[in-house]
């Protein structure tokens, strides 16, 4: 690490500049295509507060997530915590600082574990703990702080509701004591009834814990209600991104015009009025990305220097950031 | 009980008619509360294992033929390896008796002495020995060769399987290509060339265990050790891959786990149940090769008997004395089809896609 680094304390907990994780496909024999997942994206987020991350399926949210958290190896740009360049040597300390929770509350816990040596792995890992006794300790607290009883620890996991699994990975994720988590798509496996709880609780583990989420999500209003700011990817690229009120009332960017309209509509009167815009055509494949702007394909205000030119990521005022040469 | 706080339904409304609805009393959200016992995986798979008639036949009959080859020795008291003997002096007209029938010998030495000699219970065989310590002993060899090959295998197998699976990659590919070659063998030919030329090789040897165990046997091992834990290795590396894709793996990755504690408390805890099952049908497997190889007299070597070779013995005298292949040949099925319905009972109980 060097000593600019070291020194260079900042505002921010998380900055992530020009992410690229590309992964070599097979698409012949002996023939090898980059899938880029993620193609440059960058963003900050500060202490304490939610950046929402939305986008369609396939479109890089959950591997900007994996690959902040070196799940995966990134191909190109950084990851700075709080300041300092995270690299795959140090990376063991931060896994203290970020952590995860997973999509699927089904496969993302062992069924062959109880849930006291769930919630207690970190704990084994980090030997966060001096006595049996105070691991279990430990593990009962983070066990109440995520509503669950204590009397479920030694029970396995295949005797919970997806709810209450979603519950179990979240005090697992919060048992290191992170400054960070990624949340991907934490709710999308969940009923709305329970989605509403979850969420709730996230919102009530951030006052009470000062943590900072990666919230990433499909559902608009959801990450609207849990996030400070939102981020809008379209094929590994970053689209929108703004306040979140700001882009929910104002989006500037065709995608995000039209991902807003699809947003149902709770009164019926309203929901009638509304035009939706209904986007043309399939998502491109992401081995054959279009030239110039990735949207260019979809999008109705596509002239043919979006076809050349890839549109920069401009600032149009108040940190309302957009990627589109036409509006 | 009548609710009038509750909002009232409109005719045509599909709404949930709430006026129909009590609320719980405390005691009934207290009945809630009881969840049904908290059951391990094991022990979930053992009540279902138990519940299988077959399966417990087969561990019974298993445990009457363990508990037969440890005790008959103690209490027989024949050896496998030398002529009866009345009064001290050999006994050479006790040649193939029948079973519970005593040679002349012995019967004068009875009336003589008044003393009761041992009864033959599956008679003798044309060398004047006891045919059911000879029986006993076999069975002992065949069970040992079993259990250790499908230990060898066992070790071999999951080690190479699980360190292929969870690295992949380039590894992985080396690796399984070295397990097609080994797979593509005729494995009867090899196991044939291999105990010939470990014969050799292994007679010249002075270390005390393989001259106490035979040449023939460590052969065998040697063989089942470099030839059978291939299927077993690729059995593994399959489960494993299909495990790793949970996200639970990435979770303790996430979490900072190193691989080695990923395998051990993810990885083959997970796997555990296709391990145990392949073991349970890898020991009849193990057995009917060595009697195969004994009976062609590739096996172990003589006066010790396994049950392969005293089936080839008996062959000799086939017409006149047809129960003394009968025996042998009775315990490998014994053995063989108890420990295949064992591993049946195994696999329904612990395979997670057959739960019913």
């Amino acid at each position: 690490m060097s000593s600019e680094h070291a020194l260079g304390s900042s505002e921010y907990l998380v900055e992530v500049e020009d992410l690229k994780e590309y992964f070599p496909i097979r698409t012949g024999f002996a023939k090898t295509t980059m899938l880029k997942a993620v193609d440059g994206v960058s963003f900050k987020i500060k202490p304490g507060e939610t950046l929402g991350l939305v986008g369609e399926s396939g479109c890089g949210k959950t591997t900007v997530g994996r690959t902040l958290l070196r799940l995966y190896k990134p191909t190109g740009g950084r990851v700075l915590f709080e300041g300092k360049e995270v690299t795959d040597k140090n990376m063991k300390e931060y896994r203290k600082e970020m952590q995860m929770v997973f999509q699927d509350p089904y496969s993302s816990l062992d069924p062959r574990m109880t849930v006291e040596d769930i919630i207690g792995e970190p704990l084994d890992v980090h030997k966060l703990y001096g006595t049996k006794a105070e691991r279990r300790d430990k593990i009962l607290n983070l066990m109440s702080l995520v509503g669950l009883n204590a009397e479920h620890a030694t029970r396995y996991v295949h005797e919970f509701s997806g709810g209450q699994r979603q519950r179990i990975g979240i005090a697992r994720a919060l048992a290191v004591d992170p400054k960070f988590i990624v949340c991907d798509e934490p709710v999308s496996a969940l009923d709305v009834s329970i989605q509403a709880q979850v969420v709730n609780m996230f919102e009530e583990l951030q006052d009470k814990l000062g943590v900072a989420y990666l919230f990433i999500a499909h559902d608009l209003l959801i990450v609207h209600h849990i996030s400070d700011s939102i981020a809008v990817m379209y094929l590994g690229r970053m689209v929108e991104k703004a306040d979140a009120d700001e882009l929910m009332s104002n989006p500037i960017h065709p995608y995000t015009q039209s991902l807003l309209s699809a947003v149902p509509v709770p009164d019926p009167e309203t929901a009638r009025k509304q035009k939706r815009i209904i986007l043309e055509g399939d998502v491109p494949s992401p081995l054959k990305m279009p030239s110039g702007c990735a949207f260019r394909t979809r999008c109705r205000y596509a002239t043919a220097r979006c076809a050349t030119e890839t549109p920069p990521f401009t600032d149009r005022g108040g940190g309302h950031m957009v990627a589109c040469w036409e509006k | 009980m009548e609710n009038t706080n509750m909002p009232k339904k409109s005719p045509f409304s599909l709404q949930v008619d709430l006026s129909k609805f009590e609320k719980a009393t405390d005691e009934e959200k207290r009945q809630q509360d009881v969840m049904s016992e908290s059951t391990t995986f094991f022990k979930d798979g053992m009540r279902k294992l138990m519940k299988n008639p077959l399966a417990v036949a087969s561990i019974i009959v298993l445990v009457l033929i363990i508990g037969t080859i440890i005790i008959a020795p103690m209490v027989v008291p024949y050896s496998y390896s030398d002529i009866i003997s009345v009064g001290g002096k050999r006994d050479k007209t006790a040649k193939n008796l029948a079973p519970f029938t005593y040679s002349k010998k012995e019967q004068s030495y009875m009336d003589e002495t008044g003393e009761k000699l041992f009864p033959h219970i599956m008679g003798t065989d044309s060398m004047c020995r006891d045919y059911f310590i000879r029986v006993v002993y076999g069975t002992r060899i065949s069970l040992v060769v079993g259990l250790f090959a499908s230990i060898l295998v066992l070790i071999i197998g999951v080690f190479y399987g699980s360190v292929s699976g969870y690295f992949g990659g380039r590894a992985d590919l080396i690796m399984m290509r070295v397990v097609d070659i080994i797979y593509s063998l005729p494995d009867m030919l090899i196991i044939i060339l291999l105990s010939v030329v470990l014969n050799e090789t292994l007679s010249n040897t002075q270390n005390p265990i393989i001259k106490t165990l035979g040449t023939n046997m460590v052969s065998i091992f040697i063989v089942f050790g470099l030839l059978y834990w291939v299927g077993m290795a690729r059995l593994v590396r399959g489960e494993i891959l299909k495990i790793k894709s949970n996200e639970y793996i990435l979770a303790a990755k996430a979490v900072g786990a190193p691989s080695g504690r990923i395998i051990r408390t993810h990885v083959i805890p997970n796997c555990l149940s296709v391990i145990i099952i392949t073991t349970a049908l890898q020991i009849p497997s193990a057995i009917f090769t060595e009697s195969f190889l004994s009976f062609v007299g590739m096996g172990v070597k003589a006066p010790m008997p396994s049950l392969g070779s005293l089936a080839n013995a008996a062959r000799e005298g086939l017409q006149s004395y047809p129960l003394q292949l009968v025996f042998p040949s009775v315990t490998i099925v014994l053995i063989v089809l108890a420990f295949n319905l064992l591993g049946d009972g195994l696999r329904d109980a612990f395979d997670p896609k057959l739960r019913r």
